[in-house]
């Protein structure tokens, strides 16, 4: 894999550029009538609408929010830009209680301007005061945009590596073949 | 993964630009921090002068200056410069590679180096930079 070979001219994204001022943004928790806006701008960043999805989530993280569940948002003059959702687990996959961020995202027109620092830092915020002091998620390696912002907030790789399988239609239960 | 000398010395490189981006730094000065040519160096500062990421500044007080944005120049960025990481032509496989055993080895370096590629897509010039700096604290600390 490691071949050398002649250097390629890098794009021109990778050239000095103005960097965006910060949008003036609150940061708080979610209520009822950001669900609409939440579904659209998933829906416009996922290519899926999720509505059922994201009204369980509110009943679950926003109806009853403490420092353990958080559904935050960005409201940028009354305009839902962002939103972060996460809760301390307690010893999942053995580890010591922690919080998990399991869903971040903001306006693609709203990037840029520091408002995905200030949603993970609420919500880490709120971790701490839950009592935990680490900050996990999980997210997919393709998905090169979220992972160079969780990076950018100084998030290493994790001592867990995530396996799978693809289930067959058939028994596949080590004695399935000797019960036969 | 094991990279490159040239890949390496780019990375160092433009990390020392970076750091200081208005400072014109000369290829010997890196050459000297980091213990290799200024020879060898000189090639590779040129191939990222040539991409637009570094501006050489002629004359006293001349050298090299970072011409990148940090903030969206991935560690992969420089490193596709000088690595090749498309399958290998048929005359350049290992031996081996064909056979059930050799495809199943394959298949699990291949993993590895999914990760190690989404690792350097993800951390950009301006999250090293971070690093370095809590790494430089941390050791304060100490």
């Amino acid at each position: 894999m490691t071949v050398t070979k002649a250097g390629r001219p890098a794009s021109p994204r990778h050239r000095a550029g103005a960097r965006q001022e910060p949008a003036a943004a609150v940061i708080r928790p979610v209520r009822r009538a950001d669900l609409d806006p939440i579904v659209t701008l998933d829906a416009r960043v996922t290519g899926l609408e999720k509505r059922d999805y994201w009204e369980s989530l509110y009943r679950r993280y926003g109806a009853a929010m403490r420092a353990e569940r958080q559904f935050l948002v960005a409201d940028a003059g009354g305009r839902v830009v962002g939103f972060v959702i996460g809760e301390v687990r307690d010893w999942e996959f053995g580890a010591p209680p922690c919080g998990w961020v399991f869903a971040i995202d903001v306006d693609p027109q709203a990037r840029l301007g520091g408002i995905g620092t200030r949603l993970l830092e609420a919500i880490c915020a709120g971790f701490r005061s839950a009592g935990v002091s680490k900050v996990r998620t999980m997210l997919s390696r393709d998905n090169n945009l979220v992972l160079s912002f969780f990076r950018s907030q100084g998030m290493m790789t994790g001592p867990f590596i995530p396996l799978e399988l693809d289930l067959d239609a058939g028994d596949r239960r080590p004695d399935a073949g000797a019960a036969r | 993964m094991k990279l490159q000398k040239n890949t390496r010395l780019a990375l160092y490189s433009v990390l020392e630009f970076a750091t200081e981006p208005t400072r014109h730094i000369s290829a010997a000065e890196i050459a000297d921090k980091y213990g290799v040519s200024p020879h060898h160096l000189a090639k590779v500062l040129s191939e990222l002068a040539r991409a637009g990421l570094v501006e050489s500044v002629r004359g006293v007080g001349g050298g090299y200056r970072f011409a990148g944005n940090a903030r969206r120049l991935t560690l992969m960025d420089v490193i596709e410069m000088f690595e090749e990481f498309a399958a290998p032509e048929a005359d350049r496989r290992e031996p081996g590679e064909r056979t059930p055993v050799g495809k199943a080895l394959g298949a699990v370096l291949s993993e590895i180096d999914e990760i190690a590629k989404a690792t350097f897509r993800s951390i950009t010039l301006a999250t090293m930079l971070r690093l370095l700096e809590r790494q430089q604290r941390a050791r304060a600390a100490r």
